[in-house]
């Protein structure tokens, strides 16, 4: 007991909360949470590459598309952007897509265009000298964008790739909305069956998302000083 | 696909009165929460810029804890959960108002507050220390500095960030569904259920959305320009 607060109902069901109700059932809770986020990142990643070398294309037909594409996701709430991945990918697939899948459809598309802008930004932050040194040497410009420019801005990208982590950890908890049995999914689960403790456990789940994203803030932070480090050398 | 769209349903009756409503609830909680949010924001800034240790830890740790937790969780907290933590007396005001919108108030603006305080401190910590020096030495204490050379200078470089965190604020107002305040979002999804036409619904719903997204981006553009672009060019 803190301050009144109960807090044995977290206590009983704590491997509920991190595995859901594995290995009887499919996984959940954190794990589930861990794994929807990590998923997502990974394709938004490659997403955010392709549609950020699409927005700073010469073709401007290519450029300008890419960049109305990105803009309009950008302006969308994520819950709109689940919505519509939950209603149109059933219609143009036919069905067969797991509550799982959609979810992660929803979270790179959404995270991809967020990237974007940081590829963007890592390109256009490159010295231009660099590019006119790799065409002047012989290589085009896919091959100097490829071999030059992409691994200097990618290594300056990294913090804020790790930062966009942290934002996809949060963002997963809006997978409890279509009803994916992540932690957040677990805590309303729970909070419908006891009825007596909501402060308590969403006082829990909270500081459990907050040890999540915390740590990967606080990375995102001692890889940027490193960086900046190596930069002044 | 043999579906045939009808826009008539969201253009004019019943449901696009639905949307309206909801719209009007969106631009309330929205303009709400960031007035509250920029005024908290500004609070807790100055107390993490603060001499005193303990008063500078409790910012901090405020700061962290909200930026790194899901707005979803602090929703469902504040509308479920907070009337174990908070005196009786909150409790009963909150109960005979609009619980669910206050709740939403609540989380949105100390969400939005945490990182407005963020961006403010990065305002102030961008003008140069010797202004501050300057107002000391011509008699100011620090708070009157701070609030007639200082604040006024780093505000008018925080606008831009400000105007992004109310597109961020407006976007996840959204989140308020899931308490049922009646915003757009919930409009869409109810005019999807008695309908059935959720692709209507939701194209109506997206495009309000990115109008307002997109007027709120042209603020800043034009602030941009018509504001800052002259100050740095002098």
């Amino acid at each position: 007991m803190i301050g009144g607060l109960d807090f044995s109902v977290v206590r009983e069901n704590l491997p509920y909360f991190f595995l859901g109700r594995y290995p009887r059932g499919p996984l959940g809770g954190v794990a589930l949470t861990l794994y929807l986020a990590v998923v997502s990142l990974v394709l938004s990643f490659f997403g955010g590459l392709i549609l950020g070398l699409l927005s700073v294309s010469r073709n401007r037909l290519v450029k300008w598309g890419s960049t109305a594409v990105i803009q309009t996701i950008r302006g969308m709430p994520l819950l709109m952007v689940i919505f519509w991945m939950f209603f149109l990918l059933p219609a143009m697939l036919g069905g067969g897509m797991t509550a799982d899948w959609t979810i992660i459809t929803a979270l790179t598309l959404f995270t991809s265009s967020y990237m974007s802008e940081i590829v963007r930004a890592g390109i256009l932050g490159i010295p231009k000298g660099q590019m006119e040194a790799a065409l002047s040497t012989g290589l085009s410009h896919g091959q100097a964008m490829i071999h030059i420019i992409l691994p200097q801005a990618l290594r300056n990208m990294i913090p804020s790739f790790v930062n966009q982590f942290v934002s996809m950890i949060k963002d997963t908890s809006l997978a409890f909305i279509v009803g994916v049995s992540e932690l957040t999914h677990v805590a309303t689960q729970m909070n419908n069956r006891t009825m007596l403790y909501p402060t308590e456990i969403f006082l829990f789940i909270a500081v459990i998302y907050f040890i999540m994203c915390f740590a990967f803030t606080e990375l995102s932070r001692l890889l940027e000083r490193r960086l900046a480090w190596r930069k002044s050398i | 696909m043999n579906y045939r769209f009808d826009w008539a349903i969201v253009t004019s009756g019943k449901y696009f009165e639905w949307l309206v409503s909801g719209l009007y609830v969106t631009i309330k909680l929205s303009v709400v929460s960031i007035a509250l949010s920029f005024l908290v924001g500004l609070v807790i800034a100055m107390m993490r810029m603060s001499h005193v240790r303990p008063v500078r830890w409790f910012a901090h740790g405020y700061l962290e804890f909200f930026r790194n937790t899901p707005l979803l969780v602090q929703i469902f907290f504040w509308y479920f959960g907070s009337y174990k933590v908070l005196p009786q007396s909150v409790n009963d005001w909150m109960v005979r108002q609009d619980f669910e919108f206050a709740a939403a108030v609540i989380a949105l603006t100390i969400y939005t507050s945490a990182f407005i305080a963020e961006d403010i401190r990065s305002g102030v910590r961008s003008i140069p220390k010797e202004q501050m020096e300057a107002a000391r030495s011509s008699g100011f204490s620090y708070v009157r500095s701070m609030q007639y050379i200082i604040l006024p200078q780093a505000v008018r470089l925080t606008i831009p960030p400000l105007i992004n965190q109310f597109l961020n604020l407006m976007k996840n107002s959204s989140l308020a569904m899931t308490i049922g305040v009646a915003e757009l979002m919930y409009q869409a999804r109810q005019v999807e259920s008695y309908t059935f036409r959720g692709f209507e619904a939701f194209t109506a719903a997206t495009v309000v959305y990115l109008a307002m997204s997109f007027t709120i981006t042209g603020l800043m553009t034009l602030y941009d320009r018509v504001v800052l672009q002259p100050i740095k060019g002098r």
